[in-house]
């Protein structure tokens, strides 16, 4: 019997080899050998992939070093670290005597910057957003405008005193120039705010901005860029720039909302095929950006608008392992690009043909911080007579100090043609020079800055149902109270876009009973599950009195005092609805609440939400159901003991705490570039998923 | 009109909007001049909001209460508080506003929100479709959270100390124009 088998494994073992040596015999070069290269190298038919993995490879590597040097990315934001090791590799590549790969402008614009955008947009903080919304656009269209004619205006002026070199820079060229150098990068402002945490205010100021200010770099670029080619500027082609600009702006709005109701249109659907969810998600938004990009329309708009538009409806829908695979994919493709971005900055600085100019770069430096302070200051005067909550000198700083330059200069100033723009390495040179300064020098200094002058941090705050039930009743109050006044101010429009949006719109995009449901309701069985989740993980099997997280102290004084016949009438009940079930009422071990190996198709989470909606309908002596849940009832029985006890303890009114569980677990968020547990995007996701008006 | 600190254009402005909320032509409102506002009718805390304004057990609110409530509203000026260190604290100061919310929610002026009365609030906000029990879960753990002397009810105290994170002095200020 052994041998039989060690003469199959020997068989099999020859039989793999030959087919070994067949297959690098079939794909080497025919060549007229006399035997059998057993082992030959082909290294032309991998090449591609192959330098595309590991250059992957080599910034995941990175990053994982960084975190091993905490000295370091205290200190130094990582984005910085990351140029460094660009710079290093491409050394390297250029000591053995190649020329290093320079930042290819549609591999940058195509691959590399989607996912970020669309990271930023689907988990964008909502409520803060369209509160300062107004200023926001202000900071983004007439901050930039003001910027790029400034610094265009001057440097023009300036290159005509130098004489020399410069003379030969025209007007369009400096407006060009300014208006690639002016707009502040959403990726840089991501790398270096994520590690600041100021509050969210500033956050949402700077980095909407960086957003929304891709439709006027985008208009200003094609309109320079044209005017330069035809050579002649005439009024009615200012004028036509203007309607451009709103075209792009809006034009791009339009594209990625279409695309975002599409989305949320499948995804009610797709309960039969939970698999190739999130890749409806993704698909969608990337055909929005490249069906803006088709027209030339604003493709950063179109991806926000698209994450914004569907995600409501989307996260309504799907289950609860898609809507964790799209944040983590998310966060994975965005994290990667980012650090991707990074070092290929690096290396194509190493790369690029430089033409240094000292006055050029020094004035376009300069240049650009004088223009963004008096701007932030200039537009903040006006913006505050309008703004409730005004914005302080330390807020302005901030807002002017955070204006980074980033990779999407370098890669438009790439794209010029050398025809039209025989300068165009003296501008690459000096841009590069920006990026350096900006994120060198002021992303390492802005964090000893935010500490020195005491800005605000972000409040870590905890998913809170008392926030949530406050906010929304100071919500209906201050309707209220404007509607006494006869002041139609946005709450007013917003009230109606939400009863508008109750009444139609989730009717058709999300599926079943849950388009009926209120907001405040789906926060709260949300915030159930997570912790029921967090409880899970956290592993407390026989610390029912939360011994081992952040509870506050009463919380854990309170321990299980459920009197011996109620715990015989829960096991009771217990036995006759569970079907596999283990008694362990006490201890709520992993094993207890984990579905069984076969499971897996069933969507067993969004059973779960169902079952504990209906679990806490129920009251244990009698199973009485309400007369709306009736027609939610699923059919698989299997109710969570987690959940029917919470049940228990809607029964001991009055003032005996019978069950309570650790409820204040801290949320581990996930951090997309940095490790440090600071409340990042996802704990702000998660209130803002609930707050979307 | 000190004590509201509205200016002089704003209080013209309200009182002009007062008058033409008065149907009755009588100098003061009454609780149906406010039901005919539409805003308020479709407003789920409509009847509290519009029982706020009324003093204890009257049944008309003059123009000087009508601003007086409104007052709370305004939106808080970081320059005010070295104007008029002897009148106190102005009535659209964070803690008023807070005192204000909190007595819409406390109905029997015990300065404690029972179980009751928070269910009585979220039935409101949340509609006819969900269960008592369901409510009575939420309010439950509202309560619990809120809760730190273990009095089973959210006193004044305790409901500023939750909403000390939330943006409080942007979410209760309405721009009143100049």
């Amino acid at each position: 019997m052994l041998k039989m088998r060690m003469r199959m494994k020997m068989l099999l073992l020859l039989g793999w080899c030959c087919g070994l040596v067949c297959a690098g015999q079939n794909r080497s070069d025919p060549r007229g050998q006399t035997g059998f290269p057993v082992l030959s190298i082909n290294y032309d038919y991998v090449q591609m992939p192959f330098e595309v993995s590991l250059w992957i490879l080599l910034a995941s590597l990175m990053k994982l070093g960084f975190h091993l040097l905490p000295v370091l990315s205290g200190v130094v934001p990582e984005s910085c670290l990351l140029i460094v090791v660009g710079l290093l590799v491409g050394g390297l590549i250029r000591v053995m005597g190649k020329n290093p790969p320079v930042l290819d402008s549609q591999l940058f614009f195509l691959c590399l910057l989607p996912p970020i955008i669309l990271d930023a947009g689907y988990f964008l903080p909502i409520r803060p957003f369209t509160e300062n919304a107004g200023t926001i656009l202000t900071f983004a269209v007439l901050g930039t405008l003001w910027n790029v004619f400034f610094m265009g205006a001057v440097l023009y002026g300036a290159c005509r005193l130098e004489a020399g070199r410069l003379a030969s820079v025209d007007l369009l060229s400096c407006l060009l120039f300014g208006s690639i150098v002016s707009a502040v990068d959403p990726v840089a402002v991501l790398a270096v705010f994520e590690e600041i945490h100021i509050n969210e205010l500033l956050h949402i100021l700077v980095f909407g901005e960086s957003l929304l200010n891709d439709a006027v770099t985008v208009v200003l670029y094609h309109l320079f860029e044209e005017f330069a080619h035809a050579g002649e500027v005439t009024v009615g082609d200012v004028f036509l720039g203007v309607v451009c600009f709103f075209v792009v702006a809006l034009g791009g709005v339009m594209v990625g909302g279409v695309y975002g109701v599409l989305a949320a249109f499948t995804s009610r659907f797709t309960s039969h095929t939970r698999v190739i969810e999130p890749l409806f998600v993704f698909l969608y938004s990337y055909m929005a950006y490249l069906s803006a990009e088709v027209f030339h329309l604003s493709g950063i708009m179109a991806l926000i608008a698209c994450g914004v538009v569907m995600r409501p409806y989307v996260e309504a829908n799907i289950s609860h392992k898609s809507y964790t695979t799209i944040k983590y994919f998310l966060k994975m493709w965005s994290s990667v690009s980012e650090t991707l971005i990074f070092i290929f900055l690096g290396v194509s600085t190493v790369a690029g043909p430089h033409t240094w100019n000292w006055t050029f770069v020094s004035i376009t430096i300069v240049l650009c911080l004088v223009s963004r302070v008096l701007g932030v200051v200039g537009l903040t005067y006006i913006i505050n007579k309008y703004r409730m909550v005004k914005l302080s000198g330390k807020d302005q700083f901030i807002v002017a100090y955070g204006g980074l330059r980033g990779a999407i200069a370098f890669s438009l100033a790439f794209l010029l043609s050398s025809d039209d723009f025989p300068m165009k390495d003296m501008f690459l040179t000096a841009i590069i020079t920006v990026i350096f300064f900006t994120v060198f020098v002021q992303g390492m200094t802005i964090r000893p800055l935010v500490d020195l002058l005491a800005v605000k941090k972000k409040k870590q705050s905890k998913c809170s149902i008392n926030e949530e039930i406050h906010t929304q009743f100071l919500e209906h109050l201050l309707a209220g109270i404007e509607g006494v006044c006869g002041h139609y101010g946005h709450r007013h429009w917003r009230h109606k876009l939400d009863r508008f949006n109750k009444r139609y719109i989730k009717r058709c995009l999300i599926r079943g009973e849950r388009s009926q449901e209120p907001q405040l309701i789906s926060f709260y069985n949300k915030m159930e599950l997570k912790q029921a989740l967090m409880l899970l993980e956290s592993n407390s099997s026989a610390n029912l009195s939360a011994g081992d997280t952040a509870a506050p102290q009463q919380r854990s004084r309170k321990t299980l005092n459920i009197s011996k016949e109620r715990e015989e009438e829960i096991r009771k009940i217990l036995r006759a609805n569970l079907q596999k079930t283990r008694q362990r009422l006490r201890s709520y071990s992993r094993h207890t609440l984990m579905p069984d190996a076969e499971d897996e198709d069933e969507d067993w989470s969004e059973t779960r939400i169902r079952k504990q909606r209906r679990m806490s309908f129920m009251t244990l002596p009698a199973l009485r159901e309400s007369p709306a849940v009736r027609g939610s009832r699923v059919e698989s029985d299997r109710p969570s003991v987690l959940f029917t006890l919470a049940d228990e303890r809607l029964e001991s009114r009055g003032h005996k705490p019978s069950v309570t569980f650790c409820l204040d677990v801290e949320e581990k968020p996930l951090p997309r570039c940095v490790s440090d547990p600071g409340a990042d995007q996802l704990l702000e996701e998660d209130e803002s998923l609930h707050q979307r008006h | 009109m000190k004590e509201t600190g509205f200016s002089h254009s704003q209080i013209t402005r309200l009182y002009s909007h007062f008058h033409s909320l008065d149907k009755g032509e009588n100098g003061a409102l009454s609780r149906e001049d406010f039901q005919r506002i539409p805003e308020l009718a479709i407003n789920p805390l409509g009847d509290r909001i519009i029982n706020a304004f009324f003093p204890e057990g009257e049944d008309q609110v003059n123009f000087r209460g009508f601003m007086r409530t409104l007052a709370h509203f305004r939106p808080v000026e970081d320059n005010e508080k070295n104007k008029d260190p002897t009148s106190g604290e102005p009535l659209n100061s964070r803690a008023n506003k807070l005192l204000f919310a909190f007595r819409l929610y406390d109905l029997d002026r015990d300065d404690k929100i029972s179980r009751d009365e928070l269910l009585q609030v979220l039935r409101m906000m949340v509609g006819v479709n969900i269960s008592d029990e369901q409510l009575g879960s939420i309010a439950d753990r509202t309560i619990q959270e809120a809760d730190t002397n273990g009095d089973m009810s959210i006193s004044f105290s305790e409901f500023t100390k939750v909403l000390e994170k939330v943006d409080v002095e942007q979410k209760m200020s309405i721009r009143f124009l100049h």
